[in-house]
Order: structure tokens, then C-alpha cells, then sequence
């Protein structure tokens, strides 16, 4: 019987496993509440949120495929006995890792351009015993070609098509088996369903969910195309895939951005509580705690932390087995200190709420009826403060992305071989000005991050107007929406 | 009034003390001075003489809270708290761990900081305010949906990628400006001018539709029904009665951030090689400066409270009806 590979799980693979399991409940919860699907509900006729929710879904799906860990078993020893222990390789891999095995170890040397099949810089080759200056041919990128110069441009056109048109037939057969699947439910014609998804005439907007996801499908169709014969967004300075770096990436960020908040909900919660219901020194106290913390300018504060945790690491070398767990503890322990020193601001939105809460009369004929202090604090109070924490925590997360790149290049953010947005704009400062500069690192990390943080901007902004309806306000509306005079 | 601003800054020694408190146990008990050296060294097979010769350099090898081996008030005075932390409180920030004198350091490099930071500032506050003012004034139009819509892309955008690409741009390309350095009289304006530019457009996005909110809530007030009742135009509406009163909020939103502008920005400086505070502070990090970071944690939350006890008092400047007791 072949040996399984052992699965490894670091702490953040863990924290976000919860993560996606909570969020499960959540909805679960959500669909069997009246109450809160009707405030979900703007939400879900929101066209830019649904499609934000969309691409967002898709960054969760790489997240989430990154954090499954395992070593592999290596080849058994010549001569090992047969009841011997199976041997693991030292490195860890992800279910990501394998699944684009090929951009992962078909590394180059050093730089090279978009879909480049000759090296970025010239070398010195041997050519008929002499020594030429030239651009050599890249180990992976193009090697399939026989006569390049020739043959590059149609090859990749060939595949171009094949890939959007796979990514086009994909996209028909969702949007057909969505519509069907509608019609199916609504029971009415097929016809009847795609003309109403069209018109814009459904309840949820099926049309931009629809567009986005073919969108979505055609890069995604041409990418899978093109990828196993060349470097679709190039190499980096060691020759690593740079499309593959940023798909990394996107778990970094997504762990920050989701982690860091949670790691607040905690002291934000329980101290904003406490301090809006026993108000008194209890609120004196709490006040006085988050006014210290948010005096001290924020980077400051985390690279106070970040320099400590980076000391005491050193010292305990037992925490860790591989390079990649001792980076894993950095993040995780990164979120945590986002956690301890942010989360003064939602505090001080939860013990506004809280005071007024505990007046209202409901609380009062709790009180009157005996309730201890713990069971009004949990039964009354805390499921009418769940708006707050959601629309804080929605807004924190496309913050807490941008404010990784930051951190990483003030040299407190993630380890440095943790593959991060703000690494890659790190290593771009000095590729720009390289002549001629190496782009294509900061287009892969900005477009990567414009798409992650602008979705979640855009879901953001919906969950607020749903669950304040002061933000409803405010929301650019056009004249023909507006009851003519 | 005095009597609560009096009462404020006592708070606001308190929370100072906070402050020195928390960076006191991160500093010196959650790692050792020793952890300290050795990692200041650098290495892992570091003596424990090289430990100790470092530590006495700096003044580390001091107990921390208590000297049993002082006389009299030496007891206390000859500790590291009181040398590294007490002596905060009059501005006596001492050597930074490479051996420089920190407060000369500070009094030398908030000049540069203020010359970035201040302009950044007060062009954004207008840039920003014109840009919210445009947005109302064609509100429920096209241009206010694009310009919502384009600020929210905007904020989505990392500020490094607007200043790498913005030194690419100006300094590579065009070769309009340097690509970073400092100079003094007529050259500094050649060398602050992307820096600025950028500043502003940074935070361009988030700030204008914060802004465009503050308008908005303004316009639905009655006096302005008031006005438009009485025929004023649209455009007198807006500019000489929602601006004025919307002023009020937007500058005491902002007032607490002006005495940070004296730490300058981390990155903008370190980008453009500016030798403001902010520099100075990304220096000592990436050297790993305890010394010097603590300082700046210090200055900084100095100025944080100075921000506050502003706001605090601008409210009663801009509104009469505020009484301060």
C-alpha cells in the first residue's frame, strides 16, 4: 500500500479553516432568519456587490486551495527494509502547489519578460567555439518551439483562441445551466428566463453575475492556455513564475485581511460591552486603555511589537520544524498583533452602542426581572451590536490588504520568503528603474490587488448601506431613478 | 475653558504614562537586553563578553526597576526605567543604540518632514474639498456616479504603486523631476513637487468621498431649503452656505492630524529619500533601533494628545454653542 502524504497544518491554515467554516454557519444562519435576509437582501440586488462577491469567491477558492499543506512521501531508499518508516520530503506543498506544477518548478534564470522566450539580459554563449553576446533561449518559457522567431507569434495566437474560445464555451454552458436551472424553479419557458436575465427583470442580478463570471472564465481559459508553454506574467529576478508568485500572494492577503480582523473581535467585543453597560470605573478604565493604544501612531506601534516577536521567534526554534511553519508563525503572530493594537476604533463604536442600548426598555425589563448581568450582556446586548462588528469588519479587510504591502515595505510585515503583495512592490522599486524596466512584477501585483481590494471595497460599501441605513443616504443615484416631478 | 484644557492635558499625562508603561514591558521584559544584543550583533555565536560590552556602551546594563547597590534617591535614578523611559517626559530622548544623539537627530529632521507633509496637507484639504464640492454640485448625474465610482478605485489603489509608478513616470520617463534626494532654497521646490503630488493623490479617493458624505448631509438641512426657497441659485446655495457650514466639520475632523504632520510620512520620505522623521524611523527599524523606536513611539503619542486637546478646543472656536466646562 502506498504511503499517504502527511498532511501538515500550520496555525493560519487552521485560522482560516474556522474562518470558512463560521462563514458557513453564517449563512446558513442567515438563510433560516426572516429577519436578517430581508436586511441581506439590498445586498443581493446590488450589481456591483454580487459581482464583487464574484471575483471575491474566486481569490477565496486560491486562498483556500493554498491552505491545504502535506509532505509528500519520498521514493523509498534502495535497500531499506521493508517494514522501514516512510520518509518525507522537507518541503511543504500545497494543493495549489500541485496543481500548477509545472509554472512552480519550471523556474528560469533570472529575469524574462511576459511570454518572452529569449532571457531578459544578454549572456555570454559559446556559438562555433566563440564566445557571442546574446539573449539566450529561456529552460522553459517558448522551449517547444523549434524556430522561434518564426513560429512564436502564431503559436501563441493558436493557443490565445483556443483558450478564450474554451473559456467562451464555458462561460455559455454556465450561463445556459443558471438560466435552465432558473426557469426550471420559476417554471417558465427557457426562453422567457434568458429574456428576463437580460432585461435586468430578475430579483437577483443574474446578468452582471453572469458577465463577470464569463469574463472571469476567459482569462481564466486563455491564462490555462497559455501557462504550461510559457511565463504569462514572466519571471522574477530568481526566475520564479511571477503569475504563480501573485496567486500565492493572494493567500497571504487574504489571511491578513481576514485574520487581523478577527484577532480584534475578541477585546473590541468584550471591552466595548463591558464599558458601555457598567459604565463607571469600568468605563474609565477601558477608555483610558484604548486611548493609550491608538496615541501611539499605528506603524509604530506594530513594529514595536513586530521587532519583539521577531526576537523572541529567535529564541524559540522549537516552535517550528520547516522554513515554512517558522514563516507561518510570523503570520500568524503578524495578525494577532493587528489584532491587540486595532482594535480601538470598533471598541469605541461598540461602547457607544452599548450605552445606548442598556437604556432602552427592553434592557430595563430584564434588569427588572432579575436577569444577571452576563445574560443581558449576551442575550440583549450583543446580538444588536452584530451590525457594527460586520460593517467594521467588512471595511477592515480591503484596509488591512492595502496596509500589508506597507508594513512589508517598512520591513515589519510578513517573512520575507512568504510571497506578499508588498513584497512584490518592494522588489519592483528598484526594477523600475532598470532600463528597460521590469514591469511586469508590479502589473501582476497591481492588478491582482486593485482586483482583491476593489471587490471587497464594492461588497463593502453594499453590507454598509444594507446594515446602516444613514450610509442609504448617500449613495450616488441617478436622476431617472428619482420620482419624476 | 482653561480649566478644562487644564484637566485635558493632565489626561493626557496619563495616558504618556501609559504610553511609557506599555513600551517599557515590550521592550525590556517580554526580551531581555541581552536578546537584544545578541540580535544587534548579530550572528548566533555571539560571547557573553560582546554581550556585556554592548550592553554597558548603551547604559543596558543597568537593573531594570530597582538598584540595590544606589545610595538614596540613586536607588531609582540608576535603573533603566528611569534612564530609558522617566527621562522621555522632558525630552531627553539620550543615544540611540549606533551612539547618536537622538534628540539632535529629531530637532534636525522635523524641518524636512514639515516641508513634505505640511504642503501634502493643506493642497489635499483643497483638492479634496473641490473635488466632494464638484461631485454634490452635479449630484444625480452622471458625474457624480462616475466620480463616486472613480474615487472608490482610487482608494482601492496601494499608495506604493502610485509612487512607483509616479517616479517612473516623472523621473524616468519624462525626466521632469529628480528622482529623489533634498536641497535647500529655490531647488526644493523640483524636489518636493511628486512627493506632494502624490501625497495628494493618495488620498485622494477615500478623503473626497468622506467629504462628498459631510456635503451631502449639509444639503439636507433646512436652512438650505431656506435658501433655495428664496430663489437663490444652486451655485450660491452651495458654495456660499453648504460650504461654509460644512467647513466647520471637515477642518475639525481634520485638526487632529496637523501635529502629526511633524513625523512626516514613512514611506513617502523613504521613497524619495527625504531626511525627515519618517525616514529616521524606517532607518531604525529596518536597523533595529529600540533606542530610537521608542523615542518616536513617544513624540508621536505626544503629539496624538496635542491633536486631541486641538480638536477639543476648535470645536468651541467654530461653534458657540460648545461650552467646554
Amino acid at each position: 500500500m502506498p504511503a499517504m502524504p502527511r498532511l501538515v497544518f500550520l496555525a493560519t491554515d487552521i485560522a482560516l479553516a474556522l474562518l470558512l467554516a463560521a462563514l458557513a454557519v453564517y449563512v446558513w444562519h442567515v438563510r433560516r432568519s426572516p429577519e436578517l435576509r430581508a436586511t441581506w437582501r439590498p445586498v443581493f440586488r446590488d450589481a456591483a456587490a454580487m459581482s464583487a462577491l464574484v471575483v471575491l469567491s474566486l481569490f477565496l477558492l486560491v486562498a483556500a486551495l493554498d491552505s491545504i499543506h502535506f509532505r509528500p512521501v519520498l521514493p523509498r531508499a534502495e535497500g531499506a527494509a521493508a517494514d522501514a518508516p516512510a520518509a518525507y520530503s522537507t518541503r511543504t506543498y500545497s494543493v495549489l502547489d500541485r496543481l500548477l506544477r509545472k509554472p512552480m518548478e519550471g523556474t528560469e534564470r533570472t529575469y524574462s519578460a511576459p511570454l518572452a522566450y529569449l532571457s531578459y539580459s544578454k549572456e555570454t554563449v559559446e556559438v562555433d567555439g566563440r564566445p557571442v553576446r546574446e539573449f539566450p533561449r529561456l529552460a522553459h518559457g517558448g522551449a517547444h518551439l523549434k524556430d522561434p522567431a518564426q513560429q512564436w507569434l502564431p503559436d501563441l495566437l493558436q493557443r490565445s483562441a483556443l483558450g478564450v474560445g474554451g473559456g467562451l464555451l464555458a462561460a455559455i454552458l454556465l450561463a445556459a445551466a443558471v438560466v435552465a436551472a432558473r426557469a426550471g424553479t420559476a417554471r417558465i419557458p427557457f426562453a422567457d428566463c434568458a429574456r428576463a436575465v437580460w432585461r435586468r427583470e430578475t430579483e437577483v442580478p443574474l446578468r452582471a453575475v453572469l458577465m463577470t463570471a464569463g469574463v472571469l472564465l476567459l482569462i481564466v481559459g486563455w491564462v490555462a492556455a497559455i501557462w504550461p508553454a510559457y511565463h504569462v506574467l514572466g519571471t522574477d529576478r530568481t526566475g520564479n513564475d511571477v503569475l504563480y508568485q501573485a496567486l500565492k500572494s493572494v493567500r497571504t492577503a487574504v489571511v491578513i485581511g481576514s485574520l487581523a480582523t478577527l484577532a480584534t473581535l475578541p477585546f473590541a467585543i468584550a471591552f466595548g460591552i463591558l464599558a458601555g453597560y457598567f459604565k463607571g470605573w469600568v468605563d474609565d478604565a477601558i477608555q483610558y486603555l484604548y486611548t493609550v493604544l491608538s496615541s501611539i501612531p499605528g506603524v509604530l506601534l506594530i513594529a514595536a511589537f513586530v521587532l519583539m516577536i521577531q526576537v523572541w521567534i529567535d529564541k524559540h526554534p522549537e516552535l517550528y520544524e520547516t522554513g515554512l511553519e517558522r514563516a507561518d508563525v510570523r503570520l500568524m503572530l503578524l495578525c494577532v498583533i493587528l489584532g491587540v493594537t486595532g482594535w480601538a476604533t470598533l471598541c469605541r463604536l461598540l461602547r457607544a452602542e452599548t450605552l445606548k442600548l442598556s437604556e432602552l426598555d427592553y434592557v430595563q425589563a430584564a434588569r427588572a426581572f432579575g436577569v444577571s448581568h452576563l445574560g443581558i450582556m449576551r442575550r440583549h446586548i450583543f446580538p444588536n451590536l452584530m451590525h457594527v462588528v460586520l460593517i467594521v469588519a467588512v471595511l477592515d479587510f480591503s484596509a488591512l490588504v492595502l496596509y500589508e504591502a506597507v508594513l512589508s515595505y517598512v520591513g515589519v510585515g510578513v517573512d520575507p520568503s512568504t510571497p506578499s503583495f508588498g513584497s512584490m512592490f518592494n522588489l519592483a522599486r528598484t526594477e523600475m528603474s532598470r532600463d528597460p524596466p521590469v514591469w511586469w512584477n508590479l502589473l501582476a501585483a497591481f492588478v491582482f490587488m486593485l482586483a482583491l481590494v476593489l471587490s471587497a471595497n464594492l461588497f463593502a460599501g453594499a453590507v454598509r448601506e444594507a446594515f446602516d441605513p444613514r450610509a442609504r443616504a448617500f449613495r450616488p443615484r441617478l436622476a431617472r431613478s428619482r420620482p419624476a416631478a | 475653558m482653561l480649566n478644562y484644557i487644564l484637566r485635558r492635558v493632565a489626561y493626557g499625562v496619563l495616558i504618556l504614562v501609559g504610553v511609557n508603561l506599555l513600551t517599557f514591558v515590550l521592550f525590556f521584559t517580554l526580551n531581555t537586553p541581552d536578546d537584544m544584543a545578541r540580535l544587534n550583533i548579530g550572528g548566533k555565536r555571539v560571547t557573553q563578553e560582546a554581550i556585556e560590552k554592548w550592553k554597558v556602551e548603551r547604559g543596558y546594563d543597568k537593573p531594570l526597576l530597582y538598584n540595590g547597590r544606589g545610595d538614596g534617591a540613586r536607588k531609582f535614578t540608576h535603573t533603566i526605567f528611569f534612564e530609558r523611559s522617566v527621562q522621555l517626559f522632558a525630552f531627553r530622548f539620550g543615544a540611540s543604540d549606533s551612539g547618536r544623539d537622538i534628540g539632535y537627530e529629531i530637532r534636525q529632521r522635523i524641518g524636512p518632514s514639515l516641508a513634505v507633509a505640511l504642503p501634502t496637507y493643506l493642497l489635499g484639504v483643497i483638492a479634496t474639498v473641490c473635488v466632494a464640492l464638484l461631485m454634490v454640485f452635479f449630484r444625480a448625474t452622471y458625474l457624480d456616479f462616475w466620480g463616486v465610482t472613480g474615487a472608490v478605485v482610487l482608494m482601492s489603489i496601494s499608495a506604493l504603486f502610485y509612487i512607483i509608478v509616479g517616479q517612473w513616470f516623472f523621473s524616468n520617463l519624462l525626466r521632469l523631476v529628480p528622482i529623489s534626494g533634498f536641497a535647500g532654497g529655490w531647488n526644493l521646490a523640483v524636489f518636493l513637487a511628486l512627493p506632494i503630488v502624490i501625497g495628494v493623490v493618495a488620498r485622494l479617493g477615500a478623503d473626497s468621498l468622506l467629504y462628498r458624505t459631510m456635503f451631502l448631509e449639509e444639503i439636507g438641512k433646512d436652512y438650505v431649503r431656506t435658501a433655495r426657497a428664496k430663489g437663490l441659485s444652486e451655485a450660491a446655495v452651495l458654495f456660499r452656505h453648504v460650504l461654509r457650514n460644512a467647513a466647520l466639520p471637515i477642518l475639525t475632523s481634520t485638526v487632529a492630524v496637523l501635529p502629526l504632520l511633524f513625523l512626516g510620512s514613512l514611506i513617502m520620505e523613504s521613497f524619495f529619500g527625504i531626511p525627515g522623521l519618517g525616514s529616521f524611523t524606517i532607518d531604525a527599524i529596518n536597523a533595529q533601533d529600540f533606542a530610537v523606536v521608542r523615542a518616536m513611539v513617544f513624540l508621536g503619542s505626544v503629539l496624538y494628545i496635542v491633536g486631541l486637546i486641538l480638536t477639543d478646543v476648535s470645536y468651541t472656536l467654530v461653534d458657540p454653542r460648545i461650552r467646554l466646562a
